[in-house]
């Protein structure tokens, strides 16, 4: 049978991956899809959690439910403003490549 | 849900996350990104969270995955040249990612409700989106008006910043 523990194992890959994709990569779209990826792994742990607690009535807690909601609404607003601001950077820049952005290192 | 099932998705979502960040370009990491937001979809609903399942497609597999797309199509980007790879960066990032990989299966490794199955459901959750919209309109009433500001916020912000400046 398939435990609780499978589907955070699942989360906790998607999470490294995502992880991975932020620090390996180093083209500004491709990490924001990274960000995707991680914001995604957390949702998969909470709604595995609130399957597993079940409540007096016999429906899952719904508040974790409501929150992943929640999450999935500040990702998209994230993304928007992410793409955003990398268009401004491009007409800037005429570069998405993190290694060209060097305006602020030390 | 049969437990192939979960493998067969579970197995497909890690792949295709993997393949977003092993493409060189652009257009095929956004396209595995909606494979595999539509496998992690499907373990949702294996879950018996139907309304989250439905709106992951919606709104990922949707909305996101075109406003990805746009933008890589309105900036014309190329798959990206070989560089001389920082083996240092490398070595540090995929160290890490694998140190947190390692301690977060130590942690569900000593957690005992990992090993426990999932109890069974009393009835079938097919309304759950009236559970969770008398939650949200309820007790989470504050913060749903809050992120809809954030939301207003977001547009305005994005409206400004993607504006040309005048001469």
């Amino acid at each position: 049978m398939i435990t609780l523990g499978d589907y955070l194992v699942v989360s906790a890959i998607l999470f490294t991956i995502g992880l991975a994709g932020v620090m390996l990569r180093r083209n500004l779209i491709v990490i924001l899809m990274s960000l995707e990826l991680m914001l995604n792994a957390a949702n998969l742990s909470l709604v595995a959690f609130s399957r597993f607690r079940v409540e007096a009535n016999g429906v899952p807690d719904y508040n974790a439910q409501v929150f992943v909601f929640f999450v999935i609404t500040v990702a998209a607003a994230e993304v928007a403003v992410g793409l955003a601001l990398l268009v401004a950077l491009y007409r800037a820049r005429q570069t998405t490549d993190v290694g060209d952005i060097t305006s602020l290192k030390f | 849900m049969p437990p192939f099932l979960f493998w067969i998705f579970a197995v497909l979502t890690v792949i295709f996350g993997a393949a977003v960040v092993l493409n060189r370009n652009p257009v095929a990491s956004a396209l595995s990104l909606v494979v595999s937001f539509l496998g992690l979809s499907a373990l949702f609903m294996s879950l018996d969270a139907f309304f989250v399942g439905i709106i992951q497609v919606l709104v990922y597999a949707g909305a996101v995955m075109v406003l990805f797309l746009f933008i890589i199509m309105l900036l014309d980007i190329r798959a990206e040249e070989r560089r001389r790879i920082n083996w240092l960066a490398a070595v540090g990032g995929i160290g890490v990612a694998v140190i947190l990989l390692i301690q977060i299966c130590v942690v569900v490794g000593h957690f005992k409700d990992a090993r426990q199955t999932f109890p069974q459901l009393a009835r079938s959750t097919t309304d759950d989106v009236w559970n969770i919209g008398r939650l949200l309109f309820t007790n989470y009433n504050l913060p749903f008006q809050i992120i809809g500001v954030l939301v207003l916020v977001a547009t305005i912000g994005v409206v400004f910043l993607s504006r040309r400046e005048p001469r």
